[in-house]
């Protein structure tokens, strides 16, 4: 096959195109993900709440409903197989009236028709039991065990990271400016800094988030459309991570659909989101009364969040796609183009679930064999302050760079950031650092190790000090 | 596992004036803990004068001050280990490091002075909204990009917060050939020193806006824009106050914050004001044996008072380990700022066992014009020094003397107060 063509073409290296790529790895076929950010995980994988849903919520019968119970599970396999941080802490949604209880047990019937195990319908007592921090104002609550909290991007990354070893190609900073039917294949048409080109494939997975209306309305006749739909979250330092151990919802009512209260899986407090839906597709801007109200809002659940803990802030985009369901397959009148459009929650803990059946009906329609090389494992980055301390001193011993601690408040060394640099599909960015191996992560912000981790990337891409970026280029962090 | 009289974690301006006392007391086996590739902490990278007119009577830079304390300890032989970081403390005194050479290595310490000094609070904390891109950086670390890497962040600039770094860095950036062009402060006074408004902003022609906060961070991938905005009474942002500023970097100077860390596995008790240890008059955090001078302990204005104070805990440190019960039974008589007086350090005066002199530090909540301090033992007023102007920004002090406690009997609670002169 020549330099430029392809059999799959995946269109966004997010979790979508992440999970598909990884599936279609093992077929032995030639595939390409083409991502228009200089790192995976950069659009709506990067700012979600980093749930894994047990799936009572989606409509039974829905691709949601389909893709998500199928996704937790796979997930809770993956979090093994691919070695990313995942925990099943179960999820509750808390009823605060009375004339509300009906609509708790139409969510229960609901998971029960979506095949979601082991849900309960508790007192408010029993709830408070099990999480001391609620607030007194909760009268029933429902408990869903298999809820989980995940990595959103070491997620991403993991699977990412395992299709390019299994052979799947990435090229980054390379954004689709147009697609056209030609023959039996599809030529995109492509812009790098280095210029224009054109890449023909016979299958095209459109996995590009908020952008999924564009590419499938260059194809079909049958349009869609997107609106980019804003969440605002708060982040609260680890002290504060122990408040609560499930994953804390509202039962959606007349005055909205609620905000959670999470822990998160490296042990933070997560409060959010908000909807506000965007006519602008990259406005990823946190604003202040969209703070305060997600403040305000979930201190109905857990009165006493210590907000004064707060380290971060920071703002995602959903996929919402007007006919309100994922939009998975060909469309009629585009044969070999594959969506992934409408992934807005529960996309990510559909990911796996949607890659699995995409990969699927592309090896009915292409035929394609087996990959016998493919390796289904990949181990993850190592969290050196959580190893003992005899297993951290023999890492010590065989890299003192294990030794080097770069970022003071999450301890994490210079070894774990070279191998954010140097792994497949290695890290060129300060964000694309942190969000690997969490450098930066902690209540200072990144203050301390900025310098450092800017002189580490530098040195080891061989890029000068003046074109360390944060994330994209443009993003220079030196200016002068 | 292996002993050492005392452990000193840190090698500021704190860490390396604690070392100093400690020996001279006769204290031989010591050893400091750094976690940076040198000794003197972030005084390195104040290459601003300043430095020194408490301790030396003449004006240093922040490297040729750190020096001095540097050399002292280099003279006396005092070991020291650079690149490592301390990552647990026991309330025992067990002390785990880590570096590249060890590996990680538990000692058992006599005594422990922690000195690790402060952080700056980030933007997250501040909940600035808007986008998150890059050219938003706290002042310190824009401070050691420039100063010790060699580096301008940034052309155009616009400072939140008028913290003393930040006014440092207004100078700093504008004789490097930057263009500041705000510096905005949510309160209505400044919260640095009056010098550094003087000569780092006034001197100048920076505005120094009071009342305002950043309301809009702009741009997706590098900062192109600030908003800021007028703030009322209540600190929120009025509407239709907006300025927008063009440019490519954010310095933030809003308040330090006491690395405490180490402290917290150690289930040292803190100040909820201070963000650091309550303290004895000795220095002693709530862990017997264990110490705390410099920024961790309260943040300063002034390192000269860093010095001296961490001296003191040195000294004290030095006592313990020849007499570690002297203090476990005496009686401790708490200090409370009142009226005006956010907190006072030390928390706590032990009389019967306390220098001739113990110096009480705090700050006042408010700019205050012709009032005074006063000083009660219990419901005596002692003392009443009257004050010209105290603000926030600038650090006060009494001074307490043993023999003031002579004859008058018990005394319960020492209180420190902002008073209208008699």
């Amino acid at each position: 096959m020549g330099e430029n063509t392809y059999d799959v073409v995946i269109i966004g290296a997010g979790v979508t195109g992440a999970a598909v790529a990884r599936e279609l790895s093992r077929l032995k076929l030639h595939a390409l993900v083409l991502e228009r950010a200089e790192d995976v995980c950069s659009g709506t994988s990067k700012a979600n709440s980093a749930i894994v849903h047990a799936g009572y919520d989606a409509m039974p019968g829905t691709m949601k409903a389909k893709m998500n119970v199928r996704g937790a599970e796979l997930i809770r396999e993956l979090s093994h197989t691919l070695d990313f941080p995942y925990r099943q802490n179960g999820s509750m949604i808390l009823c605060f009236r009375e004339e509300d209880k009906p609509k708790l047990t139409a969510l229960y019937e609901r998971g029960l028709a979506n095949g979601v195990k082991e849900m309960r319908i508790i007192s408010g007592d029993e709830a408070r039991e099990l999480e001391p921090a609620l607030s007194k104002e909760v009268v029933a609550a429902l408990l869903v065990p298999t809820g989980g909290i995940v990595c959103p991007f070491n997620l991403t990354i993991a699977l990412a990271e395992n299709a390019a070893d299994n052979g799947v190609e990435f090229r980054f900073l390379t954004e689709v400016t147009d697609i056209q039917k030609d023959k039996d294949a599809y030529l995109l048409h492509v812009q790098t800094s280095g210029g224009a080109s054109e890449i023909r494939t016979r299958y095209v997975v459109n996995a590009s988030g908020v952008y999924a209306d564009k590419f499938h309305n260059m194809v079909s006749e049958h349009k869609i459309h997107i609106t980019a739909r804003k969440g605002e979250y708060v982040l609260m330092d680890k002290e504060a991570g122990t408040l609560v151990s499930h994953t804390i919802f509202q039962l959606p009512n007349e005055l909205g659909k609620g905000v959670l209260v999470t822990p998160t899986v490296h042990g933070n407090l997560l409060v959010g989101p908000d909807a506000v839906d965007l006519q602008d597709k990259e406005d990823t801007e946190t604003t202040l009364p969209g703070m305060d109200d997600i403040k305000k809002r979930a201190l109905q659940s857990v009165p006493d969040i210590p907000y004064r803990q707060m380290i971060t802030g920071f703002a995602g985009l959903r996929a919402h796609e007007d006919g309100d369901d994922f939009i998975l397959g060909e469309p009629e009148d585009a044969e070999g183009f594959f969506d992934a459009a409408g992934i807005e929650s529960p996309g990510l803990s559909s990911a796996p679930a949607i890659g699995e059946y995409l990969a699927g009906l592309i090896q009915k329609k292409g035929g394609f064999q087996p990959n016998e090389q493919f390796i289904s494992e990949r181990k993850g980055f190592i969290e050196v302050a959580k190893l003992p301390m005899e297993e951290r001193n023999a890492l010590i011993r065989k890299n003192p760079k294990y030794g080097t601690i770069v970022c003071r408040c999450e301890q994490i060394s210079e070894g774990e950031i070279l191998d954010a640099i140097h792994r497949t599909l290695g890290a060129t960015s300060l964000d694309g650092i942190k969000r690997r191996v969490r450098q930066g992560m902690g209540r200072c912000q990144a203050g301390f190790c900025t310098p450092r981790t800017m002189e580490i990337l530098s040195r080891e891409l061989g890029i000068p000090m003046e074109k360390v970026c944060k994330n994209q280029p443009g993003s220079e962090m030196i200016k002068g | 596992m292996t002993h050492k009289d005392i452990v000193i974690v840190g090698g500021g301006p704190a860490g390396l004036a604690a070392a100093i006392a400690a020996r001279e007391q006769g204290v031989q086996d010591i050893l400091i803990l750094e976690r940076d590739a040198r000794l003197g902490g972030i005084l390195n990278q104040c290459i601003h004068n300043g430095f020194g007119l408490h301790t030396f009577k003449e004006e240093l830079t922040g490297p040729e001050y750190a020096e001095r304390f540097e050399k002292k300890v280099y003279d006396a032989g005092i070991p020291y280990k650079l690149n490592t970081i301390v990552v647990n403390i026991t309330k025992d005194r067990e002390l785990t490091y880590i570096n590249e050479e060890e590996g990680a290595v538990t000692i058992q310490a006599g005594a422990i002075i922690l000195a690790m000094g402060c952080r700056e609070r980030p933007r997250g904390a501040l909940g600035l909204p808007g986008f998150r891109p890059a050219g938003v950086y706290t002042a310190g670390t824009a401070q050691r990009l420039m100063n010790i890497e060699g580096y301008m962040v940034g052309k155009e600039v616009v400072i939140l917060g008028s913290g003393d770094i930040g006014l440092i860095m207004a100078r700093r950036m504008t004789l490097e050939g930057a263009k500041v062009k705000v510096v905005a402060e949510l309160m209505p006074y400044s919260g640095g020193l009056k010098r550094n408004i003087v000569q780092c902003l006034d001197d100048y022609g920076i505005p120094l806006k009071l009342s305002h906060t950043v309301t809009k961070i702009h741009g997706k991938e590098r900062v192109t824009g600030i908003t800021i905005s007028e703030v009322g009474p209540d600190r929120r942002p009025i509407p239709g106050t907006e300025e927008y500023y063009s440019c490519d970097t954010l310095l933030l100077s809003c308040g330090l914050i006491p690395e405490t860390e180490l402290m917290k596995t150690a289930g040292i008790t803190l100040n909820p004001v201070t963000s650091g240890p309550d303290v004895e008059d000795s220095l002693v955090t709530s862990v017997p044996g264990v110490f705390a001078c410099g920024n961790v302990l309260h943040v300063h204005d002034l390192v000269d008072f860093v010095s001296e104070e961490a001296a003191r805990a040195g000294k004290n440190a030095a006592a313990f380990l020849g007499n570690p019960e002297a203090r476990s039974h005496s009686t401790k008589t708490m200090l409370k700022g009142i009226n005006g007086v956010r907190y006072t350090v030390p928390e706590m005066l032990d009389i019967e066992n306390m220098d001739p002199e113990v110096v009480v530090r705090f700050r006042v909540g408010d700019v205050y014009r012709n009032k005074s301090i006063s000083v009660y033992y219990d419901d005596r007023k002692i003392r009443t020094i009257r004050k010209r102007v105290m603000a926030p920004g600038e650090m006060e002090q009494v001074m307490l003397t043993r023999d003031s406690f002579q004859g008058i009997g018990p005394v319960k609670e020492i209180r420190i107060a902002v008073e209208d002169p008699a």
